[in-house]
């Protein structure tokens, strides 16, 4: 790390082919809060615990779930700072491509931008990826859409996927319910429990987030009321 | 002598039933000389999407060679093409950026959208966008051809009446004018197919 031959860049090869930083980014995204995402046949649901250190903390100021575009959201695991510069940066995008071509900026084009400055931050000089890994959920005229970007900045798309803490749970859990033909309401069901299963203490409607986005191509985050209606709905 | 008159030209385009035609004159000149007569000032973005653009000849080519670099970039990003309207945005974008040292343009574009409906935007060459509800016109003629279209054109013409109105309305404009005609080239634009027609007009 301190060696004169290579620290002019910190995602520098490794002998065995890997970008050590990259894995290491990858482990931060592991230990950061448990975030998952469910695509419908009708929308798409976001969801993330939003376990805070101590009860002291206004929980309605801390928002894990962010919009993008009126019809994109984005939730993350990892370093909640990183994630700030993303949604800034994607956000800033959304509008360019809104002001040159007066049409809202597909999914997919979105994904692709952040997925790029992502990777612009992994082969420069002087500065370190991002510790964050993105689950993108928008709804535009070629349907829903459920996107996750990782730090290297390779993106894919899921039907249905975790990323944080309790990923591998999650995902199983996840495999065994999901359906190709699940609508947006049995999807927020399926998130509610895929997030129940790995949580520790009690859940409510304010130590977790849900986003969703319909048909209509709006997407919203729900209110603490809304998350408490569905969680009761699921007992 | 007004720059964008320096050589000459004409642009009309009409919409028709689930149809639009755009056409063009083919004369190029410098000032008063006549240079080529086969110089074509309309030009395919994709299956259901043309522009024409009148003015100065040097800019029309420029802009030609712009619009079909960002569209095919785009087409390849996205994987789809571009609708008529986002591609109007886009010009009306492209010529802003030259706010203070415009081309010296005016495009009409014509095309279908994605789901069949006629569409024709005209601007003027800073970007400044108007959608044109029955036809649009550009050039050195665009007077005349005011004049003339509004006589023709009628609502829910086929695609062949259609050729015949927008064929009579610029060969009647062009002749009014100097700085424009030598022949004229038509497209006629369907869902299905593209047909494409060269006329004889004057030769003068």
């Amino acid at each position: 790390m301190g060696d004169s031959q290579y620290s002019f860049s910190l995602t520098t090869f490794s002998p065995s082919g890997k970008l050590v930083q990259i894995e290491y980014a990858l482990n931060a995204v592991a230990a950061g809060a448990t975030s998952l995402g469910i695509k419908a046949t009708n929308g798409v649901v976001i969801a993330t615990e939003k376990k805070l250190p101590t009860e002291l903390i206004d929980e309605t100021s801390v928002k894990k779930i962010q919009l993008l575009t009126e019809n994109t959201g984005v939730v993350y695991s990892g370093i909640g700072p990183d994630s700030r510069v993303l949604v800034r940066k994607s956000r800033k995008s959304a509008q360019s491509y809104y002001t040159v071509y007066r049409e809202v900026i597909p999914v997919s084009q979105l994904v692709r931008e952040t997925a790029a400055v992502m990777q612009e931050f992994t082969q420069s000089g002087g500065v370190r990826p991002f510790g964050v890994s993105l689950l993108m959920a928008g709804y535009d005229s070629q349907g829903p859409h459920l996107y996750q970007v990782d730090p290297s900045g390779s993106y894919f798309a899921w039907k249905a996927s975790a990323i944080g803490k309790n990923m591998t749970n999650a995902k199983t859990f996840l495999e065994k319910r999901y359906t190709e033909d699940m609508e947006l309401e049995d999807a927020i069901h399926t998130a509610i429990l895929t997030l129940k299963e790995g949580f520790e203490g009690q859940i409510a409607g304010d130590n977790i987030e849900i986003g969703i986005v319909g048909s209509d191509r709006k997407f919203r985050v729900l209110t603490p009321a809304e998350v408490n209606d569905y969680l009761a709905e699921v007992e | 002598m007004s720059i964008t008159s320096y050589n000459g030209g004409a642009v009309v385009a009409m919409k028709g039933d689930k149809c639009v035609a755009i056409a063009c004159d083919r004369r190029f000149g410098v000032q008063l000389q006549t240079l080529a007569t086969d110089f074509n000032r309309v030009f395919q973005m994709h299956d259901r999407l043309f522009i024409g653009i009148a003015g100065l000849g040097t800019d029309v080519q420029t802009l030609k060679h712009r619009l079909q670099f960002r569209h095919k970039l785009f087409s390849l990003r996205e994987d789809r093409v571009m609708p008529p309207s986002t591609f109007a945005r886009l010009v009306s974008s492209i010529l802003y950026e030259r706010r203070f040292g415009p081309y010296f343009i005016e495009p009409v574009i014509a095309g279908l959208e994605e789901d069949g409906t006629p569409f024709i935007c005209a601007t003027d060459l800073i970007g400044a966008y108007e959608e044109c509800p029955e036809f649009g016109v550009a050039g050195t003629a665009d007077e005349s051809l005011f004049g003339a279209c509004e006589s023709y054109w009628q609502p829910g013409l086929q695609p062949e009446e259609l050729f015949e109105t927008i064929s009579q309305a610029l060969l009647a404009a062009v002749d009014r004018d100097a700085l424009s005609g030598w022949g004229a080239t038509v497209h006629v634009i369907t869902l299905d197919k593209i047909i494409t027609r060269t006329l004889k007009g004057r030769m003068d």
